[in-house]
């Protein structure tokens, strides 16, 4: 079984409508939504909810009033200004447990809180293991975590090949978490400014984990002179470009439609995915998705696996 | 008067809007808080005065004064320390430096060390604006103390925008808590509706005032207008999709150098705003 | 001699679990009776440091070699200064497993099989601008 997690450094790349169309293209997985603050990708594969559960992910601290004898010991030793006036900000505590510790009345414990829940469901390409964090809640880094862990279990329990992921935008905790020990990310990007640097961050990020990664770029046509820039970026850091995909309105479309865009369209950017897709194949060696030799292209409002084609 | 840009979903236009609307109304303090991926400096392309390293802290022990007892291993919520073979090892990209293993070492065999785990940039750009920007080191998962470390130089006296985190996550109620006004940049899409959604109770429980400025106006549908007229949320502006403001932007242009009649409407907006505040 | 390997199940049939930090269960076997005992892995929702999570358990239960699919440098360092011989690429059901590692077959992973968090602290953390 192995992993593949797409992410972008910058948002609005497109990374989820194309992890919604590398959904529809493989035909053994299992789809993760591990991009859990802006989980979008439920919005286009219209999933039937098969079972949920809470996520208790993090702990808040709780001071109990009646043995609070005001000391402010707690406030003092808490580095992360969560305690104010004596009350738990819990939007700022992090559960570390030190003012627990250094209450000298026992008035402090750590409850769990729950900060998500979690879905595995079912959907037109197969199952799909997602969350939806808590307003405001934090540790997303541990919910990715987990909903990682349930793919895996369900991917393993279907025989499944392949665990794909929609990773979080940035290179914060809740990415860390959704590439550490994957076998392959694909970071996609744009050619402008903003595009460039995140990409450059994603990829130190991956470089740093050591992960394997790809690059493709998107809406390549809006300035060429960037997709230089971004190709020589990865030419000299030893990593491979996928894929150009074009500017094309039938991205928005497709969207509006709830349709994966190789679902909705025929059109470049949709063949561009379905070339790109056919790449990641053969550089993860996957068996059961087996590189297409000639893909014409797939039918609109019925659900095609690539291979069918080859 | 603090106003905050911030978006549920990234890539909708909160640096495009945020640096656009620096440059027309001008003479303030800018803050990019996306520290995570600080782009701001590509649109305002500031002269920086300097770089301050922000630092936190990472226990350092005393191997001579460690009794091995575990307490500290026992009590670390991230799995940064670890007791084998009588030895005490730490790690430190895994600390969120909340200093417990400090207090709590009963030998003192653990004291105070530091470590960077982001910086934070401050120079002047066009307009009299005071540029301040901060970046995440990679490999470290919070950026919430560079945020905070950030919003510790605005000035209250002056008229600031922070281009805050995207998301709902901590970055993002970190960047957007206690300011005066937040505008929520959107796209009228599925997805764009989806986290502007999430976005809208994520203020209402910090009790930000907000509107709504709905970018590349004309590509999806109508569902965010109809959205915002069943929660009675402002759209405080439009901005249409448009490739000159696209290509803008893929150079590090703000959209007001190409399309000056928008200088105007920033101001204005920028205005109404404070007239909302008081 | 005490041996653990990260297993996706509780019995000797199970197969290797490639991952160390976040494996389902470590199987923990006496190589020379065979007796064995499961154990859940505490670290399989980690946010973070899973690796090292694992390794202290593995450290606190006395075995003498670990085997595994893929290791990170944090449960390598863990594991080596617990003086514990790692063994990396396994896969297969446990009891075939334990039996090429009787049979020497396993090869020792001196270093980490999958890279991560290296070298932060010191790492060039200067600013590039495009």
């Amino acid at each position: 079984m192995k992993e593949l997690t797409i992410i972008s450094g910058k948002g609005g790349t497109g990374k989820t409508t194309i992890t919604g169309s590398f959904g529809v293209l493989a035909r053994s997985k299992v789809l993760v939504d591990c991009d859990v603050d802006a989980s979008d990708l439920y919005l286009i594969l219209e999933p039937e909810v098969q079972s949920k559960e809470g996520f208790f992910g993090s702990q808040k601290a709780l001071v109990d009033e009646e043995k609070c004898i005001k000391c402010g010991l707690c406030e003092d030793n808490c580095r992360f200004d969560a305690i104010v006036d004596l009350k738990i900000n819990e939007m700022r505590c992090e559960g570390c447990g030190t003012c627990a510790y250094v209450c000298p009345e026992g008035a402090i414990t750590l409850k769990p809180e729950k900060t998500g829940e979690l879905f595995v469901s079912e959907t037109r390409c197969g199952t799909m293991v997602h969350a939806r964090l808590g307003i405001g809640a934090e540790n997303s880094g541990r919910l990715v975590a987990h909903v990682r862990q349930k793919a895996l279990e369900v991917a393993k329990a279907k025989d499944e090949e392949l665990v794909i992921i929609d990773g979080a935008p940035g290179v914060g905790c809740s990415v860390i978490a959704s590439i550490s020990g994957v076998d392959m990310v694909l970071i996609v990007t744009e050619p402008t400014f903003s595009g460039l640097s995140d990409m450059e961050r994603a990829v130190d990020l991956c470089t740093h984990f050591g992960i394997e990664t790809l690059v493709c770029i998107n809406k390549y046509d809006l300035n060429k002179e960037n997709v230089k820039e971004i190709e020589r970026f990865c030419y000299e850091n030893g990593i491979e470009v996928v894929g150009r995909i074009p500017y094309d309105p039938d991205v928005t479309k497709a969207m509006v439609n709830a349709k994966t865009l190789v679902e909705y369209s025929q059109n470049t950017a949709a063949q561009s995915l379905i070339e790109i897709w056919k790449r990641i194949v053969e550089r993860m060696s996957l068996s059961k998705s087996r590189p297409a030799k000639d893909v014409e292209c797939l039918c609109i409002d019925e659900v095609h696996h690539a291979d069918d084609y080859f | 008067m603090i106003v905050a840009i911030a978006s549920g979903k990234g890539g909708t236009g909160k640096t495009t809007l945020a640096t656009s609307m620096a440059l027309a109304v001008g003479e303030l303090q800018f803050l990019d808080c996306d520290v995570e991926e600080p782009n701001a400096y590509h649109f305002l392309k500031p002269v920086l005065k300097g770089t301050n390293s922000v630092r936190a802290f990472i226990p350092v022990l005393n191997p001579n004064l460690c009794s091995q007892c575990r307490k500290c291993v026992q009590f670390c919520q991230y799995n940064a320390l670890a007791l084998v073979k009588g030895r005490v090892i730490i790690f430190p990209e895994l600390c969120h430096s909340c200093g417990g293993c400090k207090i709590l070492c009963p030998t003192g065999a653990i004291r105070e060390g530091e470590r960077e785990i982001g910086t934070i940039q401050i120079g002047t750009a066009m307009e009299g604006i005071e540029f301040i920007d901060g970046a995440l080191n990679i490999g470290n998962p919070s950026s919430v103390p560079i945020i905070r470390k950030m919003k510790g130089l605005i000035d209250e006296d002056r008229r600031v925008i922070i281009d805050s985190s995207p998301g709902t996550s901590c970055a993002m109620v970190e960047s957007v808590s206690e300011v005066d006004y937040c505008i929520l940049v959107t796209e009228p899409t599925p997805f764009g509706l989806n986290d502007l959604r999430i976005a809208v109770e994520t203020l209402k429980m910090l009790q930000v005032p907000f509107g709504v400025v709905i970018n590349r106006d004309g590509i999806g549908d109508e569902r965010v207008e109809e959205y915002c007229k069943e929660e009675k949320i402002e759209v405080l502006l439009k901005i249409p999709d448009s490739r000159e403001i696209a290509e803008a932007y893929s150079k590090g242009i703000p959209f007001v150098e190409v399309l000056p009649e928008w200088r105007g409407k920033l101001q204005a907006l920028y205005e109404h705003i404070e007239g909302a505040v008081e | 001699m005490k041996i653990a390997i990260t297993s996706s199940g509780k019995d000797l049939n199970s197969t290797v679990d490639p991952r160390f930090g976040r494996c389902s269960y470590f199987i923990i076997v006496d190589a020379d009776s065979m007796e064995f005992k499961s154990v859940d892995n505490p670290a399989v929702t980690a946010s973070g440091g899973a690796g090292i999570q694992a390794a202290q358990m593995i450290a606190d239960e006395g075995v003498e070699a670990v085997i595994t699919g893929n290791v990170g440098p944090n449960a390598i360092r863990t594991l080596s200064i617990a003086g514990i011989e790692v063994y990396s690429g396994a896969r297969g059901t446990i009891e075939d497993t334990i039996k090429l590692f009787k049979e020497g077959e396993l090869t020792k992973a001196d270093s980490a099989t999958v890279n991560s968090h290296a070298g932060i602290s010191e790492r060039d953390n200067t600013r590039r601008r495009w």
